[in-house]
């Protein structure tokens, strides 16, 4: 470890340790602070006794709990959890990105529709708006496309058109909407503005220029708060379950409601919203490693400053 | 590359400035500003800071909008168009079209932080041109091999060296094969080791017959490359002439007391 050979002696009276001449940093010790070992023990106690709790309360029921894990009501119920979820953010995320632009726009009437839609659909309770999807067919009894205060061209009972699935998305998905876009305008308020001149100097129209450099750029900053909106939303889907649809929480809840093992089923649910928060924040780990790329910190490939005058 | 001095075969000017206005709120940043350049000239902006030089090459890009006057590239108005006998402003797409064949060079670089070396170069002309990768992907190669990069193709800009990440930003805009190259103040965000660098790339496409307008400090810089130099103070051109000449002898007091301040 320590190279005594090295060693250079000072030129004045103060003396380093003798044998060794200057000390070397490189063979120091980390430093270890007795707090921090009192912590470590306590946290490794504290693991062992929730682990002990988990598995010797016999209350937990585990084979109860292994017998409905792969349930074909379960799975069904984790497959809608898992579509609205999906389907939610993309339907969220379009509209997020278009309210938006029309947020950042110098066009005002759009900017006073997006506010309009933010105030509205963030302000409002997601049980309200889902139940008023719902119960839409008592307020429109039909559904008809046309001109405004003309005779519709087509016309369908909203019943049929509202189905308890539809009524899940529209609700999930514009609440959503409403988030997405203060997500999305915070990322790409964040790409430096010079960056559209740039893109325009190089004759890019106003639309290449934004999917090509500025949405790319602002993804960095849109991605994390994304992946909490997400996990939010796989969760918001149980929400679903006051409409009749049946997701991975009212799948569980109808078995026990049946056989009052609630406790085993609720950790049935618990295990599959674990399962799909786990792929999610993969997922969203990769992607953001995928849109970091340039602002890395590279070490391989670090360029003198003034090579090559 | 463009031979110089064919202006004569021409059927005029390749930038025609004429009584250009610009104002910010209440400040006329240009005040009539009106300016013939040729092909193949060199045209170095020169003036006090706040004198409306880098909102001229700005104007003449169209990244600002002009208040009045006009502005023609090879005799094609820019931003308008004339139905008759009313001017209609154009759309974003028109627009597009007509600035690339312009290109510009930006104080701060301004590169594509999320796109290495050569996707940087070779992105206006495959998505703006429609150039195929592989040809964009060749000329790109070309044009970082003339500016010095050639071994810094696949780095992303964060790793590089101001200077260089000038000569990546002056070979972006090279690849758009453009008409003029506009510089708004190339040198001015570097440090002043890595000045030069950046001084002799542009010196060389001005050998090399481009058709340049150069929006400069460095008055060494000015009376070794331009052909001309137009020195603006307030908003307008105060004084113009052979850039030797006007520098060495400058006929206006005012430009005398600026060339005693800068140099």
């Amino acid at each position: 470890m320590l190279q005594g050979s090295i060693a250079m002696t000072p030129a004045t009276g103060m003396s380093p340790p003798a044998t060794h001449g200057w000390a070397d940093i490189a063979t120091a010790r980390h430093r270890t602070s007795p707090l921090r070992w009192g912590l470590s023990l306590f946290l490794a106690l504290a693991a062992l006794q929730v682990t002990y709790f988990l598995f010797s309360n016999p209350r937990f029921e585990w084979p109860v709990v292994g017998k409905y894990l792969f349930s074909p009501n379960v799975l069904q119920g984790l497959g809608t959890t898992l579509v609205l979820t999906v389907v939610a953010m993309v339907i969220g995320t379009v509209i997020g990105t278009i309210a938006a632009l029309a947020l950042l726009s110098d066009f005002k009437p759009a900017r006073w529709a997006a506010q309009t839609y933010l105030w509205a659909f963030r302000g409002t309770p997601l049980l309200i708006q889902l139940i008023f999807w719902y119960n839409l067919a008592y307020l429109i009894p039909s559904i008809s496309i046309g001109l405004p205060f003309l005779a519709p061209w087509v016309e369908w009972p909203t019943n049929a058109v509202i189905t308890p699935f539809l009524a899940a998305l529209l609700g999930l998905g514009l609440a959503e909407g409403a988030y997405m876009t203060e997500i999305v305008r915070a990322g790409l308020s964040s790409v430096d503005t010079r960056q559209h001149d740039a893109a325009r100097a190089l004759g890019m129209t106003p639309t290449k220029a934004f999917f090509r450099i500025i949405f790319p750029q602002a993804m960095r900053f849109i991605i994390p708060p994304t992946g909490n909106q997400v996990i939010g939303m796989a969760k918001a889907t149980a929400l679903v379950s006051v409409i009749a649809m049946n997701d991975l929480l009212h799948s569980v809840q109808i078995i026990y409601n049946r056989t009052y093992e609630i406790v085993p089923l609720l950790m049935v649910a618990v295990f599959w919203y674990l399962v799909v928060i786990t792929l999610l924040y993969a997922f969203q780990s990769r992607l953001e490693r995928y849109y970091s790329k340039g602002h890395r910190r590279d070490t391989t490939q670090v360029v003198p400053a003034s090579e090559q005058a | 590359m463009q031979k110089p001095n064919t202006a004569s075969t021409q059927t005029g000017p390749v930038l025609r400035l004429h009584n250009v206005l610009k104002r910010y709120g209440s400040f006329q940043v240009l005040n009539g500003v009106s300016l013939d350049i040729d092909e193949g000239e060199v045209v170095a902006v020169i003036g006090p800071s706040g004198s409306g030089k880098s909102t001229l090459v700005r104007c003449i890009h169209q990244l600002e909008t002009i208040e009045g006057g006009s502005i023609y590239l090879n005799g094609e108005l820019l931003g308008y168009k004339q139905e008759g006998t009313v001017l209609r402003q154009l759309g974003p797409k028109d627009i597009a079209l007509q600035r690339q064949q312009l290109g510009m060079v930006f104080q701060q670089f301004v590169l594509f932080p999320h796109m290495t070396v050569e996707e940087n170069v070779m992105e206006g002309p495959v998505q703006v041109l429609g150039d195929s990768v592989a040809d964009a992907r060749t000329r790109a190669h070309h044009l970082l091999g003339r500016v010095g990069l050639g071994d810094k193709l696949t780095a992303y800009p964060q790793m590089l060296s101001g200077g260089q990440q000038q000569r990546v930003a002056i070979a972006r805009a090279l690849a758009m094969r453009p008409k003029v190259m506009l510089f708004d103040e190339p040198t001015s965000a570097l440090d002043p080791e890595l000045v030069g660098e950046v001084l002799n790339v542009v010196s060389d496409l001005a050998k090399a017959g481009k058709t340049m307008v150069v929006v400069t400090h460095e008055i060494a810089f000015a009376r070794e490359v331009a052909t001309r130099v137009v020195f603006m103070e307030g908003g307008r051109i105060h004084e113009q002439g052979e850039a030797k000449e006007t520098l060495s002898n400058p006929k206006t007091d005012r430009l005398r007391a600026f060339l005693s301040r800068v140099m």
